[in-house]
């Protein structure tokens, strides 16, 4: 920043500054302490009252409700772990109800001593404790719209990854107990769902950092995020992190069920089709201010997420001149392997109209795309695995809008709703 | 009694050296053919059952179980379509990908109807009725006739037209070097 426009920022900082100062008088009423005894003690706490607008994103261009996504709202959230019930979803046959009691995980195929676990067992045997995102292969499928669409919010860009601890078994030791036979290269993961989901995943990974997970943040998991059992398999996409875990088949070969060929696939631009596209590739978004907000000339801290499926966060950088110039955000919070990471940046609007970026390496080296170099390698009828720099454009009135620039290549593939991004494509 | 308690005893304690914890039962094989029934099928054919079935009566099950949701011929309203209206190619848009110009391995048809179809009632079917519906579908996306028939056998052998599109991921490649599509 230059010392003019610095000055010049602080003035309208300051005219800024002092308006705010008259609303805030204006609005004043006196705020006294409670006149008398609140809300008696609760056996389960829920949140403000005021606070019920903060739900989950559902499109409402979905045929059904039983095969789609809901976003978590990351638009309105702060921290790296997201609360249970804002947990993001994708689900392929709706939740299953199921019983603690009748639950049973069944490990055979390929190993010495075909074996069952009751969910009792799982609990009983050594268990890890991980904070891990988990992200559908599907998190910024809108970016694939062309022209970009004005209204996205963050929510809609990239609110199909959630953050949380983990407690579970890990798969290894299920592995070990029934003995994984050397030919059995592969882990055929079912669910209990109506789809009966299923995919495949090599046992390499299996031995290495699978979890048996039965815990979110500390209480059983959701129904919608598996209960009483899923595999969380940290930096993979998350339609291999089997909820309702029923079984796995030890083989010799995948599956290529319709969850690894038909969806779960991705296009390249050279018209090949890749499959196994497991790694989630290195993301950031800012999630304040965002597509929707609206925001006052002065201070603002710039916050977003970043995460990398190839390990841990190493740098942020945020733009707040349309990429111009970039500068080193600050990572705070806990900074951990494959999962999600806080930055912010301190940042005083003079009140021009700007666009706001992030872009992140992580500790791998890898480094996240723009829009254009993205779409130079992946499809544009690709579905998956979106995860190019979002810009957000700040008009002179402080509205918040998508800033991504329109690419000059044509119109894009029609688009429909449905499937994982739950309101672009099929799939 | 006392033989049962230390016989008892000495296979718990043989099963806990095995593994380490000896946490997790055995299998009966009652409880393995229950799994069973529901198989898990490989492109290699494997997992796929006894049975067989052909295009036309596969076309008299879609009509009354799959055509409300995927449209008369699979042309796909309100849900996914199945049967393909063009090859693929970099402008096809992702709600016309299909089974004749998308799915790479045909077994994928036979397991997915098997276990996640029709959407309200899945895993329902007899063997033979999948086979046969696998069997229309397959037929009416051009790549068996009309007349053939479908089983464990042919189904593993057949080359779907997507099938030379797709590798496996470059950077999965590097990860897991040993890893080929069937
Ligand atoms: C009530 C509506 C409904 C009925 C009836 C139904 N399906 Fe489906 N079908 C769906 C939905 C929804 C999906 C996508 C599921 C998902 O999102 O995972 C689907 C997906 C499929 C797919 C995969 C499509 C692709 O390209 O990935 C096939 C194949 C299929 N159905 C075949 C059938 C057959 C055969 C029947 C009849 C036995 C049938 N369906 C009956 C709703 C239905």
């Amino acid at each position: 920043m230059n010392r003019r426009s610095f000055l010049q920022g602080l003035a309208a900082a300051l005219a800024a500054g002092s308006l705010q100062l008259v609303r805030a008088q204006q609005g004043f009423k006196p705020f006294p302490p409670a006149p008398t005894l609140g809300t008696p003690l609760q056996p389960i706490g829920v949140r403000a009252a005021s606070e019920a607008h903060v739900v989950r994103y559902i499109s409402n261009t979905l045929p059904s409700r039983h095969t789609g996504a809901a976003f978590a709202p990351i638009g309105e959230l702060d921290g790296i772990i997201t609360p249970n019930g804002l947990h993001f979803e994708r689900d392929h046959a709706g939740v299953p109800t199921i019983d603690p009691k009748d639950y049973r995980l069944v490990l055979h195929g390929l190993v010495e001593r075909p074996l069952m676990f009751t969910l009792d067992d799982l609990m009983r045997l050594p268990s890890e404790n991980q904070v891990y995102f988990i992200e559908c292969a599907g998190n910024g499928q809108n970016g694939y719209r062309e022209p970009p669409e004005p209204t996205l919010t963050a929510t809609r860009s990239r609110g199909l990854v959630s953050g949380a601890e983990w407690t579970g078994v890990p798969l290894r030791i299920l592995l070990e107990e029934a003995g994984v036979k050397p030919e059995g290269r592969w882990l055929l993961a079912e669910g209990a769902d109506a789809a009966a989901w299923v995919r495949s995943i090599p046992t390499e990974k299996g031995l290495r950092d699978v979890l048996v997970a039965y815990k979110q943040n500390g209480e059983a998991l959701r129904p919608e995020q598996g209960y009483p059992v899923r595999l969380v398999v940290p930096g993979w996409e998350g339609s291999i992190q089997v909820k309702w875990l029923r079984r796995i088949l030890v083989a010799g070969e995948p599956a290529m069920s319709r969850g690894e060929t038909s969806e779960y696939t991705d296009v390249r631009a050279d018209g090949r089709i890749d499959a196994f596209t497991w790694v989630m590739e290195p993301q950031s978004i800012i999630t304040r201010p965002s597509g929707g907000q609206r925001i006052e000339p002065g201070f603002h801290q710039i916050r977003g997420l970043a995460w990398s499926g190839f390990g841990m966060v190493a740098r942020v950088e945020v733009s707040t001149d349309g990429g111009a110039s970039w500068r080193e955000a600050r990572l705070t919070g806990p900074v951990l392997p494959y999962a999600l990471t806080r930055f912010v940046f301190d940042w005083n609007w003079g009140g021009e109209e700007t666009v706001l970026m992030s872009r992140m390496v992580d500790d791998q080296g890898n480094v996240q795309p723009t829009r254009a170099e993205f779409l130079e390698r992946w499809a544009r009828n690709n579905r998956y695995h979106y995860n190019a720099i979002q810009a957000w454009r700040v008009g002179a009135d402080g509205r918040v809008q998508n800033g991504d620039p329109a690419l000059a290549v044509g119109a894009a593939p029609p688009v429909q709703a449905g499937g994982c991004g739950g309101e672009v494509f099929d799939g | 009694m006392v033989r049962i308690v230390l016989a008892l005893g000495l296979f718990l304690g043989l099963w806990a050296a095995a593994g380490g914890y000896g946490i997790g039962l055995p299998l009966t094989d009652e409880q393995l053919a229950s799994y069973e029934a529901l198989p898990i099928v490989r492109p290699s054919g494997a997992g796929l059952p006894e049975g067989e079935g052909d295009p036309a009566t596969g076309f008299e099950i879609y009509a009354f179980d799959c055509a409300g949701c995927h449209g008369p011929n699979g042309e796909g309203a309100p849900f996914d379509r199945l049967v393909a209206d063009a090859p693929f190619s970099l402008d096809l848009p992702p709600h016309r990908f299909a089974v004749g110009n998308y799915w790479p391995y045909a077994t994928t048809l036979w397991d997915y109807i098997n276990r996640a179809m029709p959407f309200a009632s899945p895993h329902n079917m007899d063997p033979d009725e999948v086979y046969a519906l696998v069997a229309y579908l397959l037929a009416e996306n051009g790549i068996i006739d009309a007349d053939t028939v479908v089983n464990a056998e042919t189904l593993a052998r057949i080359r779907m037209p997507a099938r030379p599109l797709y590798r496996v991921d470059p950077l999965t490649r590097q990860l897991f070097p040993w890893i080929e599509l069937p």
